[in-house]
């Protein structure tokens, strides 16, 4: 482009493959405090992005109820944990975790800013599909979130999205028609099928679903898994930054905690969305689409 | 147009050129089985540490090496993951067993380089047999499971050494194992792969071959295999339970290529076997009922 405005700066990214003991939220924690540490001497990042139930593991049933924390205990939680890793300046983190809201249950994800005088929940998205078939069963523990929010992060605005709710098209779809330049997800996907060429099919699909995400939307794609086996279920960490144009900006191994570093540039994400505008045809073509009839939506009443 | 084709507008003499037409291929039952070798042997090896070092914090296997595939593949999995000298091997032979499956567990041991025992149960199964004189076969091939199972957990308490299963998810599905002995060590890496595959695995991590290629067998009776006993191969009870597996009814498997007898065969002992691979019943009579209620993962 052809004007002397100064470029915006690109986001330092730190992404953080986990490998949690099951229910000993102590053990986790020391070992979140060791990799913050490690992230914090490499060059603290602006956000750093953690899996779903980061320190309890994924599969609890009914121990839910005995580790779920507020969202102010959690954010709490992560504050002190950079701080006691000597995180010396202020950081955003995107994490998940079981939520107790009062006695209702949810599988959520946090978005903080910690690391100041104290922390400051910016966001909490609960999680809204809850996959309840096969190996899953967390609609008869938890609770679904009824609401998918855009909130501000260090690269603009942004959306959580977790595990499942990824799966579905509708909700990228949605999180970018309501501004998002970034989706992060925190994940724990238990990897299956074992005839691929060198990658589980589980992972795989997953690849080829949120590369699509980002490429049709033209948004970042930041896929934070879950790593290590629970109970004989392998979590398939392949955490991944994916760019707006929907190539692999980096990935990490299916079963090794890890940390990713990467940087969301600015430039990248306006580069790709003027190159291919299919956002913008989105919301042109949306009204024709969401207001036929035909589609089986409740009728909402109409505005006193 | 039965003249001629008209081209950009033109139209010209004879027939239209024939376009090359693409066929989808057809659904093939067999390579839905196949595994990537390394891919498996990888995952499979991280499990057992996970297992083993990671949740346990133990670090020695100990297993019945049969002179089979399936104990072939899992002693090859265990050296891999845990080093030679931290497996343990136990032969276990019964008096009529094959000499054959003891020179075949022998290859594995000297292939490895792991530790190796030979316990004879031959006593000890005839010890109680002598007050059970009219046991048939079939219980006599439990007894000595069982055996193997009690001594295998007797050897773990000895060494320090985890069990670990032996069990394939064919046999599993078929019910062609003894309750509570073939199936009671703690962690078993290969339970969710079909005969088939660790047939695969096998190849890959260089298995022998007289292991690999020879009749599979409970060795608990003379000239027994398992294709005779279950009244079907390997390679077509594998594809049948992959796609019963899978939510197909009979009647596609069927229109898939197999026959309505051997698709019969397989889901009758699937679904005759449901209880072998549960736990006991237990009557619920409370609102805290273990397993039911009181929902706990394996793990936590």
């Amino acid at each position: 482009m052809k004007h002397d405005a100064p470029a915006p700066p690109a986001i330092e990214l730190a992404v953080v493959q986990f490998k949690p003991v099951k229910g000993d939220v102590r053990a986790n924690r020391a070992a979140l405090e060791a990799i913050f540490a490690q992230v914090a001497a490499a060059g603290p990042p602006n956000i750093i992005v953690l899996p779903e139930a980061c320190l309890t593991g994924y599969f609890l049933e009914g121990a839910v109820y005995e580790l779920a924390l507020t969202a102010e205990a959690f954010a709490q939680t992560l504050h002190a944990t950079w701080a006691a890793a000597g995180g010396a300046v202020p950081v955003e983190i995107a994490c998940g975790f079981f939520e107790n809201d009062g006695g209702t249950f949810y599988n959520s994800a946090l978005y903080a800013r910690v690391g100041g005088a104290r922390p400051e929940i910016v966001h909490v998205h609960r999680k809204m599909f809850l996959p309840t078939y096969g190996v899953f069963d967390e609609e008869r523990f938890l609770s679904r979130g009824r609401n998918l929010g855009v909130f501000p992060s260090a690269f603009g605005p942004a959306a959580l999205l977790i595990c499942e709710d990824a799966w579905h098209s509708i909700m990228p779809t949605v999180a970018a028609l309501k501004g998002a330049h970034v989706l992060f997800v925190p994940s724990a996907s238990p990897g299956r099928g074992l005839c691929g060429s060198g990658e589980l099919e589980s992972v795989a699909r997953w690849k080829s679903i949120l590369r699509a995400h980002a490429s049709e939307h033209g948004v970042y794609i930041v896929y934070a898994g879950l790593t290590g086996f629970e109970g004989g279920k392998g979590m398939a960490g392949s955490s991944c930054v994916i760019s707006p144009g929907g190539d692999f900006v980096v990935e990490a191994p299916a079963l090794d905690a890890c940390i990713l570093r990467a940087q969301l540039d600015p430039a990248e994400f306006e580069v790709a969305r003027a190159t291919l505008p299919l956002l913008g045809d989105l919301a042109s073509v949306l009204p024709d689409l969401w207001f036929d009839a035909e589609i089986p939506l409740p009728k909402r009443a109409a505005p006193a | 147009m039965t003249e001629g084709a008209r081209v950009n507008g033109v139209h010209t003499a004879g027939p239209p050129a024939l376009v090359p037409v693409i066929e989808a291929r057809r659904i093939d039952p067999v390579a839905a089985l196949a595994i990537d070798g390394p891919m498996t042997a990888k995952w499979l090896e991280a499990f057992l540490r996970d297992e083993l070092l990671g949740r346990r914090g133990i670090g020695r296997a100990v297993l019945g090496l049969s002179g089979g595939i399936d104990s072939a593949v899992v002693a090859y999995l265990c050296a891999r993951a845990l080093g030679p000298q931290n497996v343990y091997a136990i032969r276990m032979p019964y008096r009529t067993s094959s000499a054959d499956s003891l020179r075949d567990a022998q290859l594995v041991i000297d292939e490895l380089g792991i530790n190796a025992q030979t316990i004879e149960i031959s006593d000890a199964v005839d010890g109680y047999l002598r007050a059970a004189p009219d046991a048939d076969a079939r219980r006599k091939g439990n007894v000595m499971a069982r055996m193997r199972m009690l001594t295998l957990f007797d050897q773990s308490a000895k060494l320090g050494a985890l069990p670990i299963g032996t069990g394939n998810k064919t046999e599993r599905l078929m019910g062609y194992f003894t309750w509570h002995a073939d199936d009671t060590p703690p962690v078993n890496p290969i339970g969710d792969l079909f005969k088939t595959q660790v047939w695969a695995l096998a190849r890959y991590l260089h298995v022998p071959m007289r292991v690999i290629d020879k009749a599979p067998s409970a060795d608990l009776e003379a000239n027994q295999t398992d294709e005779s006993d279950l009244g079907i191969t390997y390679a077509k009870a594998d594809q049948i339970l992959n796609l019963i597996l899978a939510g197909y009814r009979d009647a596609t498997i069927v229109a898939r290529g197999f026959a309505w007898a051997d698709v019969g065969l397989v889901r009758r002992r699937v679904d005759g076997t449901h209880w072998k691979r549960h736990l006991p019943t237990t009557a619920l009579v409370s609102g805290t009922a273990i397993n039911e209620f009181y929902l706990r993962p394996v793990d936590y």
